[in-house]
């Protein structure tokens, strides 16, 4: 066939209406495809502008909880105020307490600032201890009771910069607002511009955020997630432990074996239902079962992860079977059909290819729980101060602890505008963990279909 | 001995290997199989041929109580194979499986190696001592299967990379590895090309030798070219069954004539 013979053979002449020209009824109807399109450009538009608007507020807020302002200054360790008996034996000197080292940090930083040769109206070590914070004794006094024999020499120390002072450096704090403040004055703020151009006060990284324990109201420069973390952790192991064995047999019985009947139907719209019930109500159901009834340890990481497991067993549950029963019939057939048990070919078939949505699931699940906060408030895990890091596995399961998202609605609730950057802070980190599980979800799920 | 050609076609008496006794099945309130009966030779091909809907697949997983899986089957009567009713009370059907193997209608390997897929019966049975044993069962059955030359360099490879063909011809390899000794088949032709559907059917021919086959089949001729015996249903009956050249060349039912003619189906 050639062009030619195309044209050339007579073309037969058109009946109706012409293919060219589109009738009212077909452009009514591309118009409304159009329009659908447009719509749904518009609605994916909008979630993305959300999206952004949400993590840059996250990203601005919250960057500033990640650095703090530290003041670099020589402090003589007074032999005379630090180990009187002078024999340098650690049980002695921890007699000493933090109002013993403050006196040590505040000449410190005033020699230093008259050695920079820094013009300031503060006349007194005295006057400059707002510039301090208060757990900067403690800072140091940690350093000496760990090495008692710096005793006696002049050490360099990063010294926490008071909240103010970090507060200034970061915008939070404003020269206008200084007037109303009693912790700080503008002369305070002078030292603190000119301590800035010498090097001697500067923002670092402060992996004591991610690492370290909260602080009470005052000590805003002080507080941070990782004891939190850690609670956190702890209850996401009872949560994985429990929800995961209890979550797949309850699935594969339900799915595989359980007859049809009244009752499994009854069973089943009740998963569905408990899956959407109030996250709270399972707090109240913890409260009264595990801690009034059984008398476990309040705020405990253990009271929280068994919580938490009520509420993640119903979406774990509903996710396995339904990647149950995703897999074909004509497997469990096949295994049938050679003269396998039913056990056997659930385990040796279906399971296996089931397993990257159970996984997919039980990691979600997962999670979800990470994030809930609702549920710790009513066993205490919410306004619990979490200054203390659980020392061994046990203390981590039952000693009162925080969670992450239990520590950041806690850092939201305080006075202190310091606290409310931490938050946002607490906000990255505890979406960094989130982020960091989906990816596991992913790649899980990546890993096993990619079998054949 | 010899085998004897296709033409002279075996009239002589067998053994009986499964005996069906007014077999009813009911799901739920259909009744899809009314009152059948009916002998199956050993070392032949039975063919049930019929309408679609009619009950060949029903009364086949009777044979090996696959229906047992299905919550609202029940069946009734009595099927003896070997003379032992498979339906009393002690009787495992895990164990009957093994004894009676099946091939489905859609090719349905497991997403295993080619070899795994093999292995896997004659493993949960424990009927392998060593390595060397459970090789040497894979390369009979695939043998046995017609399919060892095509994948014996590519045991390792997944069986759901083969060809449809191919699949089912290692499905049947995989039935016959647990050394089943009926073979029951659901339409193993229906899925496939002509190509393939001529491999399979010279493989069922020849395992012919070894077992009793049953074949469901919607293809008057591939019963014709491949069975024996042919049984005919028709909504749940069993209208007439005997020899294969006989119910196609000279049907006593009237219905019978009607479906191999055409008129109904
Ligand atoms: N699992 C089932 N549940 C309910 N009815 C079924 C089921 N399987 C088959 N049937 C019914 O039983 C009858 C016979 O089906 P089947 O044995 O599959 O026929 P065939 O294989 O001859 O096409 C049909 O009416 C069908 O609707
Ligand atoms: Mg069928």
């Amino acid at each position: 066939m050639t062009d030619a013979s195309l044209a050339t053979s007579g073309a037969p002449a058109r009946k109706g209406k012409s293919l060219v020209v589109p009738d009212a009824r077909t452009k009514r109807r591309n118009a409304a495809e159009t329009r659908f399109k447009a719509y749904g450009v518009a609605a994916i538009g909008a979630g993305i502008f959300f999206l952004v608007v949400l993590l840059s507020a996250i990203l601005i807020n919250g960057v500033g909880a990640f650095q703090q302002t530290f003041i670099q200054v020589p402090v003589y360790l007074d032999p005379a105020k630090l180990d009187k008996s002078g024999n340098r034996d650690p049980e002695e000197m921890k007699k000493v307490s933090t109002f013993g080292y403050s006196p040590l940090i505040q000449d410190a930083l005033f020699a230093e600032v008259q050695a920079q040769g820094v013009d300031t109206p503060l006349d007194s070590a005295k006057a400059m201890k707002e510039m301090i914070s208060a757990s900067a004794a403690a800072q140091v006094r940690d350093v000496v009771l760990a090495d008692p024999d710096l005793v006696g020499e002049t050490v360099d120390f990063q010294i926490l910069a008071s909240s103010r002072v970090d507060g200034y450096l970061k915008g939070r704090v404003q020269r206008a607002d200084v007037a109303r403040d009693k912790n700080i004055n503008v002369e305070h703020l002078d030292l603190t511009d000119a301590l800035r151009e010498k090097g001697i006060v500067a923002r670092r990284f402060n992996m004591d955020f991610i690492t370290g324990a909260d602080a009470s109201e005052s000590r805003a420069e002080q507080a941070g997630l990782g004891v939190s973390i850690l609670g956190s952790l702890f209850m996401m192991l009872v949560v994985l432990l429990l929800s995961l064995p209890i979550g797949v047999a309850a699935s594969i019985y339900l799915e595989e074996f359980a007859k049809k009947n009244r009752f499994t139907d009854i069973i089943e719209v009740n998963i569905s239902n408990l899956a959407a019930v109030p996250s709270i109500v399972f707090g109240i159901l913890g409260l009264a079962v595990f801690i009034q009834f059984m008398h476990l340890p309040q705020s405990a990481p253990l009271v929280g992860g068994l919580v938490l497991t009520l509420m993640t067993l119903p979406t774990i549950i509903i996710s396995t079977r339904a990647s149950l029963a995703s897999v074909p019939p004509s497997i469990r057939s096949a295994a049938l059909g050679v003269g396998a048990s039913k056990m056997q070919s659930v385990f040796h078939h279906v399971l296996p290819l089931a397993m990257p949505g159970i996984l997919t699931g039980t990691i979600l699940g997962l999670a979800q729980a990470l994030g809930e906060t609702a549920p710790l408030l009513l066993i205490g895990m919410v306004g619990y101060i979490a200054t203390n890091y659980p020392d061994g596995v046990a203390s981590g399961f039952l000693d009162p602890n925080s969670a992450m998202p239990a520590q950041i609605y806690e850092w939201a609730k305080r006075a202190d505008p310091a606290y409310y950057e931490r938050a946002w802070g607490g906000i990255i980190i505890l979406l960094v963990f989130l982020m960091v599980m989906n990816i596991i979800a992913i790649l899980l799920r990546r890993r096993f279909e990619r079998r054949w | 001995m010899y085998d004897a050609p296709n033409s002279e076609r075996d009239v002589e008496v067998k053994d009986i290997k499964i005996t069906a006794q007014g077999v009813q099945v009911y799901y739920g309130d259909t009744h899809a199989i009314k009152d059948v009966s009916v002998d199956i030779e050993d070392k032949t091909v039975t063919a049930f041929i019929g309408p679609s809907g009619c009950g060949k697949s029903t009364f086949l997983r009777c044979l090996n109580r696959m229906n047992d899986t299905i919550d609202i089957a029940r069946v009734e009567g009595n099927i003896l194979l070997d003379g032992e009713d498979i339906y009393d009370k002690r009787v495992d059907p895990v164990q009957l499986r093994a004894k009676v193997g099946m091939v489905f209608q859609k090719p349905n390997p497991f997403p295993k190696s080619i070899y795994d897929n093999v292995a896997y019966g004659p493993r949960i049975h424990g009927m392998a001592k060593n390595k060397a044993d459970l090789d040497e069962i894979v390369e009979r059955a695939l043998k046995r299967g017609a399919i060892w030359n095509e994948v014996k360099d590519r045991l390792h490879a997944p069986g759901t990379g083969l060809s449809g063909g191919q699949q089912q011809r290692l499905c049947i390899a995989r039935a016959v590895a647990t050394e089943p000794e009926v073979l029951l088949m659901d339409e193993p032709c229906s899925a496939l090309d002509p190509i393939a559907t001529a491999q399979v059917e010279e493989l069922i021919d020849e395992l012919r030798r070894d077992y009793s086959v049953v074949i469901v089949t919607h293809s008057m001729q591939q019963a014709a070219r491949v069975s024996q015996k042919t049984a005919f249903f028709h909504l749940g009956n069993l209208v007439e069954f005997g020899v294969t050249d006989k119910i196609f060349t000279n049907p006593t039912d009237p219905r019978t004539e009607a479906y191999i003619t055409g008129r109904i189906g």
